[in-house]
């Protein structure tokens, strides 16, 4: 196996040993990506209008609750009915990272989803992250950037998630009535961390102004998204000098379209792309040629993959990055010979414990990074004491207790490491007391910890 | 109860029965109303990583020993037994059952397995019980699995695998059950340094993984969990854990239990690093003996490792992988009290490659006179069914 197809499994996919139909060059990685999303048919999602009438029997439980003590019974089942869905949510997407011969495309949504990041607050919130990804992220991976941008800015897990369904303008017919004003989260959100990037030039005013014209957006728990007008600020809004006039939904889409353009969004986007997939001191050239493609081309994300995946310095071996938590559990499921059918039928408590659990132990908790600006990049963040105990104690107990028969460790680091593995690591699995160690010791090693 | 969840295959190895927690222990009677195999309980206890036999059982008697060794030799408290071999110091507390006529040992045996000394290939002989005639691998099932194989009658309950390293030694076609603690692991010695080595080049890894190693030794299933106790740094709860869940079996209707050891492969710092894993071997029995209660006195042990050390200490207080070592039996099935097996002597000329203890004697063939006693199994059987073309040689008679 050349260095090349290592470094395209462990920095552009879930690791070796590439699936069956995965790319060998980059002319095949875009041309996967380009074709259908073919893994969502095998593993199905739930997006937020299949858990809508959940939800909404969540929040009809718990408001009666509050009124009669005696129904807090059915609050719990409530809550406990939307927590499997959540596990089986998340078993489904570990399970497409598990199987997709597309590891570039499972990466990628992990990207955005963590561009666009959501967090479950509270035990209601569970199922919100995972529709985001299914409705917002996974449709628009390959088309413009303001499409995902639009659809992800009027999802209801990000308007709950960033408070918008709390905005009301306060010179609308509610805002009047009940005394009830702005909230500028998620327009502040949308402009630092989601298009212009927090050094960009956009002031307060900025702000304020897309907050007002924000208003409206709304979500009604028997329909969804919808757009209320008793919320919407009247008039017309200035963001970035553009004025925004007319009433309705139509000036949102025309904003967020705007700021999708803006230079300052495509070396804010550029940045971040090649920062998590390649090196946290990025190459300035390819940063500059990502950017380049996205201006070029008003923000066609093919064409900026295509910008990443063809510049040298993308593919400069140095394995600068580290494998965040869940990627190292993929990648090292995916090592051990887990499939994602193996991992959807194990059912929930097995999910929970050698997954879930580990997860939260690495840093990573499957809820979300628990603000807006999504999980640390920084290797120094993730490969410290407590993170490296968590992974070292996952490697050395976990598999054992996950499959029949643990592979030879040798035979395991040819085939989850190929050319990376070093002589040291290849001269010290052989020497461990036990068939486990030795496998813990591969999984648990740098260079299958790094990207 | 734990079971192996994700299978790759379609073959669910050992767990056959695992769906069935609730068998009734009436169905386990056999034709005579008693067990299939009677009242006799085997527990076969793995020590990976090759254990020292010479440190174990010092052969005192022999004027090279102490030359071979002049770092190792010297510690003090060695307990005299038959005053040719003396018992390491940290197995002291196992001399009461010496006396008592429940502790033996084989010296000087090995497995057929030469030369390349792996630890994994090791293991893998020790385990399929095969000899070299055989591709190593090509032997999926272990020798106690197939002992199970050619007694009828038997259920799941049968047997048990405990702990949390697989144990191909009871991996087969027969059912059998396996258990593994909630416990943490134990980060052994050797593995410890393992992990240094892999991360010496990496600046960050580096700098991160001694105090992540600390954190590790004392987390469960990745959970942050209760820090190992201080004064307990040969973790003997994991020890007990294991021991009392096993005894808890063997109490009813098991007959047979397996389980690992690791620790012992001492390149340096013998002295601590065998002692450490000998104070846990020492807890083992001395707690199998206590939790067994009346049902030690039909109780056989059998501990034994991949193959010995090396004769000489290497130049870090330690010793390199050998061949020919030693297998400790005890239980109240017995004949203890004597050090068994022919003993080749040290001389130059005697060891094997110059370098190891020769064996003498195939641990395989005590495991199948340990069985035959146990369980009056046919001599045909052991040497065709149970170890295909294993020569039982002389009955040894160490069982009453």
């Amino acid at each position: 196996m050349p260095a090349n197809l290592a470094t395209m499994a462990f920095r552009f996919g879930n690791g070796l040993p590439s699936p069956e139909g995965a790319a060998t060059d980059v002319a095949s990685m875009l041309a996967l990506l380009a074709g259908p999303d073919q893994i969502t048919a095998r593993h199905k999602g739930a997006g937020f209008a299949s858990v809508l009438p959940m939800l909404a029997k969540v929040e009809e439980t718990r408001l009666a609750q509050r009124q009669d003590p005696s129904q807090k019974p059915r609050y719990i089942a409530m809550l406990e009915t939307s927590d499997a869905a959540a596990i089986a949510g998340a078993q489904v997407t570990v399970a497409r990272a598990l199987d997709n011969p597309d590891g570039f495309r499972e990466r990628l949504i992990r990207f955005w989803a963590d561009h666009f990041s959501v967090s479950a607050r509270n035990r209601r919130e569970y199922l919100l992250p995972g529709t985001l990804i299914e409705d917002a992220i996974r449709p628009h991976l390959t088309g413009g950037f303001a499409d995902m941008l639009q659809a992800v800015t009027l999802h209801p897990a990000m308007l709950v998630f960033l408070d918008q369904v709390q905005s009301v303008g306060p010179a609308s017919t509610l805002g009047k009535r009940r005394d009830r004003g702005l909230n500028e989260n998620l327009a502040r959100e949308v402009m630092e961390l989601h298009t212009l990037g927090v050094e960009a030039a956009y002031g307060q005013q900025d702000v304020r102004q897309l907050a007002e014209l924000l208003t409206g957006l709304a979500l009604d728990w028997s329909k969804g998204f919808v757009f209320d007008p008793r919320r919407a600020e009247p008039g017309a809004e200035t963001v970035l000098g553009v004025s925004y006039g007319t009433d309705g939904l139509e000036p949102i889409t025309q904003v967020l379209s705007d700021l999708a353009m803006r230079p300052e969004t495509a070396g804010h986007i550029a940045r971040k792309l090649v920062v998590h997939f390649v090196s946290d001191s990025p190459d300035p050239a390819l940063v500059a040629n990502v950017r380049a493609a996205y201006l070029n081309t008003g923000g066609d994300l093919m064409a900026v993959y295509s910008a990443l995946l063809e510049h040298p310095a993308a593919w400069v071996d140095d394995a600068q990055k580290a494998r965040q938590p869940y990627d190292f559990i993929v990648s090292s499921l995916r090592a051990l010979g887990v499939t994602g059918d193996a991992l959807l039928g194990a059912g929930k408590r097995p999910f929970r414990r050698f997954v879930i659990s580990p997860l939260e132990a690495m840093g990573q908790s499957l809820r979300g990074p628990g603000g807006p600006d999504g999980w640390p990049e920084d290797v120094a963040d993730w490969i410290n004491p407590a993170g490296l105990a968590a992974r070292i104690n996952w490697a050395m107990d976990v598999p054992a207790r996950l499959i029949p028969d643990l592979p030879d460790p040798t035979a395991l680091a040819a085939r989850a490491l190929g050319p990376l593995a070093s002589d040291r690591l290849l001269w010290a699995v052989t020497r461990a007391e036990s068939v486990r160690e030795g496998v813990g010791l591969v999984l648990a090693s740098a260079e299958f910890n790094r990207r | 109860m734990d079971r192996r969840f994700f299978l790759r295959g379609s073959a669910l190895i050992g767990c056959s029965a695992a769906a069935h927690p609730f068998l009734s222990s009436v169905t386990l009677a056999g034709a005579d109303g008693g067990h299939p195999l009677g009242d006799q309980r085997l527990i076969v206890i793995i020590l990976r990583g090759a254990m020292d036999g010479l440190d174990v059982v010092q052969p005192v008697g022999d004027p090279m020993f102490a030359r071979y060794r002049p770092g190792l030799s010297v510690q003090p408290g060695a307990a005299d037994l038959d005053g040719f071999f003396a018992l390491n110091a940290r197995l002291g507390a196992l001399m009461p059952l010496w006396q008592a006529g429940e502790l033996a040992f084989a010296h000087a045996v090995s497995t057929p397995y030469r030369d390349k000394r792996s630890h994994f290939d090791g293991q893998d002989l020790l385990e399929a019980g095969t000899g070299m005639d055989v591709p190593l691998g090509a032997v999926r099932d272990g020798w106690l699995n197939r002992l199970l194989q050619v007694v009828p009658g038997l259920q799941a309950e049968t047997a048990y695998a405990v702990g949390s390293e697989a144990m191909p030694l009871l991996a087969g076609s027969a059912p059998m059950r396996s258990w593994t603690p909630d416990t943490a692991l134990e980060m052994s010695l050797q593995n410890r340094l393992l992990l240094e080595a892999i991360y010496h080049d990496d600046p960050l890894f580096q700098g991160a993984s001694s105090e992540a190693m600390d954190l590790a030794a004392g987390q469960t299933d990745g959970m942050a969990a209760a820090p190992a106790k201080g004064n307990d740094p040969a973790r003997l709860a994991e020890i007990d854990a294991l021991v009392d869940f096993a005894a808890s079996r063997l109490r009813e209707d098991t007959r047979i239990a397996a389980f690992s050891q690791n620790g012992w492969d001492t390149h340096r710092g013998q002295v601590a690093g065998i002692g450490r894993s000998l104070t846990r071997l020492e807890r083992t029995i001395l707690r199998l003996k206590e939790q067994l209660g009346p049902v030690w006195r039909t109780t056989t042990v059998l501990a034994m490792t991949e193959f010995g050390r090396t004769a000489r200490e290497n130049g870090t207080n330690g010793t390199d992988h050998g061949t020919g070592g030693v297998m400790l039996m005890a239980g109240g099935a017995v004949r203890g009290g004597k050090v068994y097996g022919r003993w080749p002597g040290l001389a130059e000329a005697d060891l094997y490659d110059q370098r190891d203890l020769m064996p003498t004697g195939d641990v395989r063939a005590y495991a199948a006179w340990a069985m035959a006693g146990a369980y009056g199994l046919d001599q045909s059987v052991l040497e065709t069914a149970v170890f295909p073309g294993l020569d039982l040689g002389d009955n040894p008679k160490f069982m009453l």
